[in-house]
């Protein structure tokens, strides 16, 4: 394999490493399937959001 | 809940899409236009036979592998973004994403992983048309997993062909092909895609144009500055033609968008075109937000009302049209969608109530109220001015806009100008004296990644504040998570990406210096 082949392999597994293993599973859980056990609880979450009050802009 | 949001949150989780984004950004555009590249170069090698076409094709391919190797994956770190930092936006847009993205997935993604591994493992074990016909397809599939992304993102622009779902609190599906052929969509496929081709075809100028600086590889650099003066040519006057197709359609269903990026604060008839211009703050304000005056400008008159009208006498829409309303013109007042935003906010929170009671039927009665065309059409579509405090917050950052539209136009023009003088000097054989174009060539190459750059900041800065145009802020899109999580994954993507983008530039410089193969 050439040089350039061999660094780029390596990049790319320990980039998906960080990126599947790393990022995924400790920091980007996804909020309403971690939050909230059914569908039900997660559009009356959502609704809850879309219906309350305005945003503030400065 | 909302009305304690937290504006740090929002800004941070905007930040770090932003800064995933525009890293992201800086890999895709050479995979789209290098891959159609190398294909025309391999095409030219199967036809003639020649040699020589084989290793200029295998020098490119070795500087797109690398490219490829290290932008592949950084795409999904956005779509864990969705569903960590923006969860009420990824449940609110329902399958409309989920269908192109799968469709990405599955379709385009294998086509070009699949016969990615043709193209760069398969010279002389598979036979030299099956080994073009990958070439092609990975050129093909890459652009079409393109095209899927920028379905979803032109929905956001220009949101069609769904009805919301007050059950799920999801918009769902209801015409395909409405999504597809988007106006938004078809503009922004093309002028991006032609974009990417333009920004490959000075990269291989401008690396072409360092070999003959440096009197090596002559015939590889002139035989790549030949294909790339073309392809770059033929790409920049699409970029045009596709931008000025875009625009007119931004001035139709993103008029406020329009307005900004012209700097346009009172509409007028005989409008000028703005071919630079440096803004400055007045004392004239529309509620908080200072009104913008030009400094200086250089104006084309009346061309802007030929180019989104057709005549100079057209009447170009201004931003107070849109916060005051004008009726002659049919433009709704931003209060009026205010109004009509809660009206569509109310029958949602009655749905809910009905559905606390169990009030079956007027929990039938509401959800038929939403599937009526009139109600969507009066309404529903102003369904995220409910969030809105004050008219003047609808309108973005006029200065963000401004520059970033002008001055990726004028960056467009420039590229034309380059890729025709390339082809003059090497049809006229004088390329290689000609030092100072050569230098221009390779400085050059960082340009179009600038305004591809620009455009995004355009597209996204443009629309703010809405996530999805009209329909959601931005503030009611993000999930309630701690801002100290948000800032410590930012400061995660950015040392990642740097080093990424680091060791892509360090491994392709080595790689360029070493040259191709003998």
């Amino acid at each position: 394999m050439s040089d350039w082949g061999r660094k780029v392999w390596i990049i790319i597994i320990i980039k998906l490493f960080i990126i599947f293993v790393i990022l995924k599973i400790f920091f980007f859980r996804d909020f309403l399937y971690n939050n909230y056990h059914d569908d039900k609880q997660r559009s009356e979450h959502v609704i809850d959001q879309l219906i309350n009050s305005s945003d503030k802009h400065d | 809940m909302i009305e304690n949001v937290d504006l740090s949150l929002v800004d941070w989780s905007r930040a770090q899409f932003a800064l995933t984004a525009i890293y992201h950004w800086l890999f895709v555009p050479l995979t789209l236009g290098l891959s159609f590249i190398l294909a025309i170069m391999e095409t030219i090698y199967v036809r003639t036979g020649n040699e020589e076409w084989k290793r200029i094709t295998r020098f490119w391919m070795t500087l797109f592998g690398i490219n490829f190797a290290i932008g592949i994956a950084t795409g999904i770190i956005l779509e864990f973004e969705f569903g960590t930092n923006w969860s009420n936006y990824s449940w609110f847009v329902g399958d409309i994403f989920g269908a192109p993205l799968a469709i990405e997935g599955i379709l385009a993604f294998f086509l070009e992983s699949t016969f990615v591994v043709v193209m760069f493992f398969g010279w002389n074990k598979v036979s030299k048309k099956f080994h073009l016909v990958s070439t092609w397809l990975v050129a093909i599939g890459a652009n079409l997993s393109a095209l899927w992304i920028l379905v979803a993102n032109a929905w956001m622009q220009n949101p069609v062909g769904m009805i919301f779902n007050p059950e799920t609190a999801r918009n769902e599906m209801v015409n395909f092909w409405a999504i597809l052929f988007n106006q938004v969509a078809v503009d922004k496929f093309l002028h991006t895609i032609s974009s990417g081709f333009l920004l490959a075809a000075m990269f291989v100028l401008g690396i072409s144009a360092w070999f003959l600086i440096r009197k090596r590889e002559d015939l590889l650099a002139k035989r790549s500055i030949l294909i790339a003066g073309v392809f770059g040519l033929l790409s920049s006057l699409l970029v045009a033609f596709t931008g000025d197709g875009s625009a007119r359609t931004v001035s139709k269903v993103q008029p406020v968008k329009f307005a900004s990026m012209e700097a346009l604060y009172e509409g007028k008839t005989n409008a000028g075109l703005i071919v630079f211009g440096v803004l400055k703050d007045t004392d004239k304000k529309i509620g908080k937000k200072n009104i913008k005056a030009f400094a200086f400008k250089i104006e084309i008159p009346g061309l802007l009302s030929v180019l989104t009208g057709g005549d100079k006498d057209a009447y170009v829409q201004g931003l107070a049209d849109h916060i005051s309303g004008n009726e002659k013109l049919g433009i709704i007042s931003i209060p009026e969608k205010i109004r009509s935003g809660k009206f569509a906010r109310d029958v949602l929170a009655s749905y809910k109530k009905a559905e606390l009671v169990n009030d079956t039927p007027q929990i039938q009665a509401i959800k038929e109220v939403f599937k009526d065309k009139e109600f969507r059409d009066k309404y529903f579509r102003y369904f995220g001015y409910a969030s809105i405090d004050k008219p003047e917050d609808v309108v973005p950052n006029v200065t963000i806009s401004f520059y970033s539209f002008h001055l990726m136009v004028v960056l467009g023009f420039l590229f034309i100008l380059i890729f025709s003088v390339a082809l003059y000097l090497l049809f006229k054989g004088t390329i290689s004296d000609k030092k100072w174009f050569l230098w221009v060539a390779l400085l050059s190459i960082p340009l179009p990644y600038i305004a591809s750059e620009l455009g995004w900041l355009l597209t996204e800065m443009g629309r703010q504040p809405w996530i999805i145009q009209d329909m959601m802020t931005v503030s009611k899109a993000v999930s309630q998570i701690s801002t100290g999580s948000v800032i410590t994954t930012f400061i995660l993507f950015a040392v990642l990406f740097t080093v990424l983008l680091i060791s892509e530039i360090s491994i392709m410089v080595k790689q360029i210096k070493t040259g191709p193969k003998h």
